[in-house]
This record gives C-alpha cells, structure tokens and sequence, in this order.
C-alpha cells in the first residue's frame, strides 16, 4: 500500500492507498508513526480511505494503534470517505466512537 | 453451477492477497455484486490471516484453501495443520486476542461470521484448525 499526506489549516490528511492487509501492515505502522512523530503539533489527524481498495481486521488494528498513540497526546483523528467494503468493518469494529467520521 | 477448486500455500503473509484473488476469481462466473465480492474477499483474508498468524505463529506451514460452488452457494474451507486454539470459544468472541502488545484488533472471527452466512469453525491443540463458511450468492436482479 502506499501512503501520501497533506496539511492544511494545521490538519494532517493521510491519505491510504491500494490494500491494508498482514502483510503491508507493518510497512503502514512504520510508515504512519514517522508521520505521526513528525507532525505532533497538528490539531487534528484525517485519514482518507478514498483510495483503499481492501482492508481486513488487521487494518482495524493498525488504526487502533495509531489512535492510542495520537490520544496521549491530545489529537483528535477522523476518518474520511470509506468504501462500502471498508465501511462495514469500520462500524462492525466499532471505531467510529473513537474516531468519528467526517 | 458445480465446480470445485483446492489451493495450497506456504503459510506466508504475501499469499493473502494471492488467496483474496483466487477466491475472487473462482467466483466471479456467479456473477457477484461488488458488495458480495468484498464481503468473501474479506472473510477469506480473515482466516488465510488467522492460519499464518496464529495458526503458524514460529513457523512456515500450509494453508488449504478448498473453494466449491454448487447452484448459488459459495462453500469454503480454509485450514491449517497449525497449533491448533486452545480456547475456541474464547477465540470467537469479539475484539478477544492473544495478541494485544501486537495491535491485534481481535475481530477477524466476528467479521467472517457476519459477512458469510454459515461458518464453522474447528480447532484442535497441535492438530490445526479449519473455518469451513458459507455464502449464498443472490441472482444478479436481486442485487440491483
């Protein structure tokens, strides 16, 4: 999977590209901290799902981790524009309570 | 339509998204709406991940995956001859994990339990386990 960012207004989009599965997990966790522990002054984190063709349950932790992360130090974190597919498992897993859609 | 296909592979995270792609392609002659496509792409990720992760979690194994369509019903099986899970009900309960220092959301069971319409799940300590699953494929009409 590929991952691209943007900040505007002091928001942090990330914007999550092709498939988030096991085996890019850990490429994405790396990835994603970089940014992350890059952009620690941001008032918020979006991620964008527009481009994401797949992701399972592995993603939901993945997410998870970076939500933890980013709440210890008071930043908020959105979601943005999931497909269908990825939908279901976002409000299945129930992570929109803690990381609302916008 | 019948038809009947078995795949093998080496219990390694690439082959995910090799077992994804042949499942899609075994079934795209049922003529699935995308939503369907995803709902079994996702639910045969889940299980291939649950094999080499948990399944064969110090080693390199096989994964099984046995895919029979008859009529408008998809029957799959995905196993492995892996440790085995000690505590299935446990194992079935969402957001439960073994792993939780490793980010493990723990809902990969719940998932495939609610985007198929059938599952079983088997397991044996040190014998491996096998989630046999179900999904009927609605006509193309009924899916618009």
């Amino acid at each position: 999977m590929e991952i691209k960012y943007n900040i505007a207004k002091d928001n942090l989009y990330i914007y999550l590209y092709g498939e988030l599965d096991e085996y890019s997990a850990q490429g994405a966790r790396q990835t994603l901290d970089n940014l992350l522990d890059a952009n620690i002054n941001t008032k918020k984190v979006v991620f964008n799902f527009a481009n994401m063709s797949f992701m399972d349950s592995t993603g939901i932790g993945v997410l998870i981790g970076r939500y933890k992360k980013l709440k210890k130090i008071g930043i908020p974190v959105f979601i943005q524009s999931p497909g269908t597919n990825i939908e279901k498992i976002l409000q299945l897993s129930g992570l929109y309570e803690v990381m609302p859609k916008i | 339509m019948n038809n009947k296909m078995v795949l093998k592979f080496n219990s390694l995270s690439e082959n995910e998204a090799f077992a994804r792609n042949v499942i899609s392609a075994f079934i795209l002659p049922l003529n699935p709406s995308v939503s369907e496509l995803s709902d079994i792409k996702t639910a045969v990720s889940e299980a291939v991940t649950n094999a080499i992760v948990h399944g064969y979690p110090d080693s390199v194994g096989e994964v099984t995956m046995v895919a029979e369509i008859s009529g408008n019903n998809v029957h799959i099986i995905i196993s492995d001859s892996g440790v085995g899970i000690e505590n299935l009900e446990e194992a079935l309960e969402p957001f439960f994990t073994t792993k939780p220092e490793e980010e493990r959301s723990g809902m990969g069971f719940t998932i495939i339990k609610t985007f198929m319409d059938d599952v079983k799940v088997m397991s044996k300590l040190n014998v491996g386990t096998v989630v046999d699953m179900m999904k009927k494929i609605l006509p193309a009409a009924d899916n618009m």
